[in-house]
């Protein structure tokens, strides 16, 4: 198990390297930073005695190591636009978008694997159809048309809920959260519902396609052979053996909300990390895109690990295999 | 006389489909008395199994029960409520399936799946069903259960699954247990084994076995009363010893007359004993490097392992013979048989097709393919499923460039589908449209495609039917008498190897452990593990 993790957090690093040397070159090649710097009219001697003090006149492989050593404490220069440091920037950003993300995340995992189950055993039923049929819908339509729609419904017509914002945020020092506040929940409702919908459909589908696979199995006969309850072979034995994919989409899944939810959070004016990605790139704010990638790239790595490890808790086969002691 | 413990009545089981309704059992009867065993025979879609199903209350929708009447110790249960059938299966009906490999659920420890199924059935607590499964583990001949008990399914073999799995049946002392085709997935030594577990349990406690199978010889060592059925109908009852040796229906006369047996000592041709080497194999070794990875082995120093699969295996097969390798799963013959074919390099050691290395690489490889064919298993799993036959048959002789048209390539499969016994007018339809037997004809038209001279066939009719099997075997050794074919058969079951090989040759662990002409290995073995498979073989000449 060990050995198993280390092997994976060699594996992590080095993608992260990569990552790292690709933000480097955004760096380095598009557009000129001391340009961006200083305007248009400033003298030759100022450019060169920026350089200097920037450091880029030393050879790429020092200024690369520099890059690295500051991006493991955190650091990635200053924000050209906003003229504040990007870290930052990013932190005060993230628990907007960390919040959005995990709290469709449940939503999608909770909502997606009860209706999957539930469809993969009364596969014939009228609800299984509208239900299929309405997960159809939820995949064919894109994100924002669902937000609008949402808002025009919810926000508009009613007048239940905030139509953008986050509501009132709680400041807990190093966190600001929007959890503890009812603007700050009503807020969240419609933003995370229209970014759960498409990870819903994809969890409910998958998890229905691989629960009726499993429900043919020999083991589900003969565990009602044995007769075990309903209960017992539906959620005991059927449902833990169809959760080892279903782990590995979430997991991808949970990555792509946090790094993508963009459209959402331009949609609902959520003041999360995807927005001011969006900014950053109208206006060429090289450090804040580097940093972004960064950081994008260190989600996934980190929830990949996870899921590994969860599969070795979901899957004892896999538990012998990596430890290599065989039979 | 006391009263059965099962009694089945008229039973008909219904299957609606699209082109009408199928009878999968019709008009069934039957009384088991406690502490018997009763052999069901049948070949597939003969309804057994769904006879087995029917009493359990476990058919699959759309088929159902739709007449007759079912009763467990005089109390009718055929027409239960669900969740009061729910409750008899596995406290009073117990049931063992076929792939012991498939039966177990692999996220649980086998404790876990004892402890639940017991907890179900008798008031106990966790700790007394735990002592309780581990004696039951103990009874079914699992050495030191109470270690073994946390252990996952995919730890055991496939025999010491098995042996969980009857251990699960028993936990609740049913009256009944349904035993499906019980040891049809395991080697034959094993297989012994659990025919004997399976007898001793049920005798110590009385419970009345249905055991269903295809395998006439299972039931020969086992019950004492059985029944043979053919297309959902019953079609002779009596006493074991009556059935196998007076027969009265005319199927019943068939289905004993194509199981082969290994006593049979009548031989098919002679091969002139000058006969040439076709095949030499010397020295043939193979290993499998298992080592854990470059990484595991720096950071917590785990050893190289290597699995010696084939070792120093030395054999020659004359023209136009058949030779038969034989052994457990595990003892080498499918890795000796893919060095035969090309499909795996040999470690060290030569494969000689008279006397030209095989493996010599170059103009060695194309020669090589159209001389030597294999013969799988699985007939289902060999034939690709998109492909119409013709097609399959014809991709040898067109990979190979022997056929230079399509018009010529369409003669050639026309003359080959002949040649197996099968209507030239097939090449336009898809496998899915075959039975198994077809199948395999259809596969052994593809090996002949290429005109080989030398064919491996590897378990050609262990998922066949007897009386198919019994034709398969037939349309090989006629093809060998036509053609000189030279065979190489790989089979686990000894009887049909008895009848089809000129010389055997007997594996284990990797090694050649007997080889020499047949009747000389069947009659007088020499070594102690030829002995002991051919002993624990059930035979139905074992019967008096």
């Amino acid at each position: 198990m060990l050995a198993f993790i280390l092997r994976r957090l060699a594996q992590s690093i080095v993608v992260m390297l990569v990552v790292a040397l690709i933000s480097f070159m955004l760096f380095r090649y598009v557009g000129d930073p001391v340009a961006s710097l200083l305007g248009q009219d400033s003298r030759l001697e100022d450019f060169e005695a920026l350089r200097e003090r920037l450091g880029l006149n030393d050879p790429a492989y020092i200024q690369f190591f520099r890059f690295i050593a500051n991006a493991i404490q955190g650091e990635f220069g200053i924000s050209y636009r906003l003229q504040q440091p990007v870290s930052e920037l990013i932190m005060s950003r993230l628990p907007a978008t960390i919040e959005l993300a995990f709290t469709s995340a449940l939503i999608a995992l909770v909502v997606g694997v009860t209706l999957g189950v539930f469809t993969a055993l009364r596969p014939k039923s009228l609800s299984t159809a509208v239900i299929m049929t309405l997960s159809l819908v939820g995949v064919s339509l894109p994100t924002f048309l669902i937000g609008i729609g949402l808002i025009y419904i919810f926000a508009v017509e009613l007048q239940w809920l905030p139509s953008f914002g986050r509501g009132d945020v709680v400041d807990l020092g190093w966190w600001r959260t929007g959890l503890l506040t009812e603007s700050g929940l009503r807020s969240l409702i419609l933003p995370a519902i229209t970014l759960s919908l498409f990870q819903l459909t994809l969890i409910m589908r998958l998890v229905r396609a691989e629960m009726l696979e499993v429900l043919r199995q020999d083991y589900i006969r003969f565990a009602r052979a044995r007769g075990l309850s309903k209960r017992a072979i539906n959620f005991g034995h059927a449902l833990k053996n169809t959760m080892v994919p279903v782990i590995t989409i979430t997991g991808l899944q949970l990555g792509s909300v946090i790094a993508f939810a963009i459209v959402t959070e331009t949609v609902f004016q959520w003041p999360g990390v995807g927005s001011l990605f969006i900014n950053s790139v109208q206006v060429v704010d090289v450090p804040v895109m580097a940093a972004y990638l960064m950081f994008i790239a260190f989600v996934f790595v980190v929830i990949n690990l996870i899921v590994d490890i969860l599969y070795y808790a979901v899957d004892p086969r896999l538990r012998v295999h990596a430890s290599g002691s065989g039979k | 006389m006391t009263e059965p413990i099962i009694s089945v009545r008229n039973l008909v089981v219904e299957f609606p489909l699209r082109r009408g309704l199928f009878t999968a059992v019709n008009d069934v009867s039957f009384d088991i008395m406690p502490g018997e065993i009763l052999g069901v025979v049948g070949e597939s879609g003969a309804g057994k199994s769904m006879t087995g199903a029917a009493i359990i209350g476990l058919i699959e929708p759309p088929g159902h029960i739709a007449g007759g009447e079912i009763y467990l110790s005089g109390k009718r249960i055929d027409n239960l409520p669900p969740e009061e059938m729910a409750k008899l299966r596995g406290k009073r009906i117990g049931m063992v399936f076929q792939d012991p490999l498939t039966s177990l659920n692999p996220l649980y420890t086998v404790g876990q799946q004892l402890v639940e199924t017991i907890r179900r059935h008798l008031p106990m607590n966790e700790a007394q069903a735990r002592q309780r499964a581990i004696e039951l583990l103990g009874e079914a001949g699992i050495p030191s259960p109470e270690t073994r008990i946390d252990s996952y399914p995919h730890q055991f073999s496939g025999g010491m699954r098995q042996r969980v799995v009857i251990a699960l049946a028993l936990s609740a002392e049913p009256d009944l247990i349904i035993a499906d085709e019980p040891t049809s997935a395991l080697d034959v030594s094993v297989q012994a084994q659990i025919i004997k577990v399976l007898k001793q349990l049920c005798e110590s406690r009385g419970a009345a076995v249905m055991l269903v199978t295809h395998d006439m010889g299972v039931i020969a060592e086992t019950a004492t009363r059985m029944i043979v059925m053919n297309k959902g109908r019953i079609v002779e009852t009596g006493t074991v010893g009556d059935i196998i040796k007076r027969p009265k229906e005319e199927y019943t006369i068939g289905l004993i007359d194509s199981i082969p047996s290994i006593r049979d000592e009548t031989r098919r041709h002679e091969v002139t004993p000058a006969a040439t080497q076709l095949v030499k194999v010397e020295n043939l070794t193979r290993d499998f490097d298992l080592s854990p990875s470059f990484f595991d082995r720096l950071v917590k120093g785990s050893k190289r392992s290597v699995v010696k699969a084939v070792q120093d295996v030395s054999f020659g097969i004359r023209k136009g013979s058949t030779y038969g390798l034989v052994g457990e799963s595990g003892s080498g013959k499918s890795t000796c048989a893919r060095m035969l074919v090309g499909l795996i390099p040999p470690t060290s050691g030569r494969v000689l097709l008279e006397d030209e290395d095989i493996w010599e690489s170059g103009s060695g490889t194309q020669k090589r393919r159209q001389r030597v064919q294999m013969i799988f298993q699985d007939p289902y799993a060999s034939l690709n499923p998109r492909w119409r036959v013709g097609d399959i048959i014809a991709e040898p002789m067109r990979a190979l460039k022997l056929v230079s048209g399509k018009r010529e390539a369409e003669e050639r499969v026309a003359d080959l589908l002949e040649k197996v016994r099968l209507d030239p007018i097939v090449m336009r339809k898809f496998p899915h449209e075959f039975s198994g037997g077809q199948r395999q004809r259809i596969a052994i038209a593809r090996a002949l495609s290429s005109q080989p001279e030398f064919i491996v066939c590897d378990e050609p009719t262990s998922a066949l039917d007897v009386s198919v099997q019994a034709q398969v075997l037939d349309l090989m050794r006629g093809l060998q008498d036509e053609f000189g074919l030279t065979y190489l058969l790989i089979s686990h079951n000894l009887a049909v190897v008895r009848q089809m090989a000129d010389d055997v040759g007997v594996m284990h662990g990797g090694v050649l452990v007997e080889q020499g002409p047949v009747d000389e290995i069947f009659d007088d073995p020499k070594v102690e593990y030829t002995r002991m498979l051919l002993n624990s073989v059930p035979d139905i000449s074992k019967v008096e």
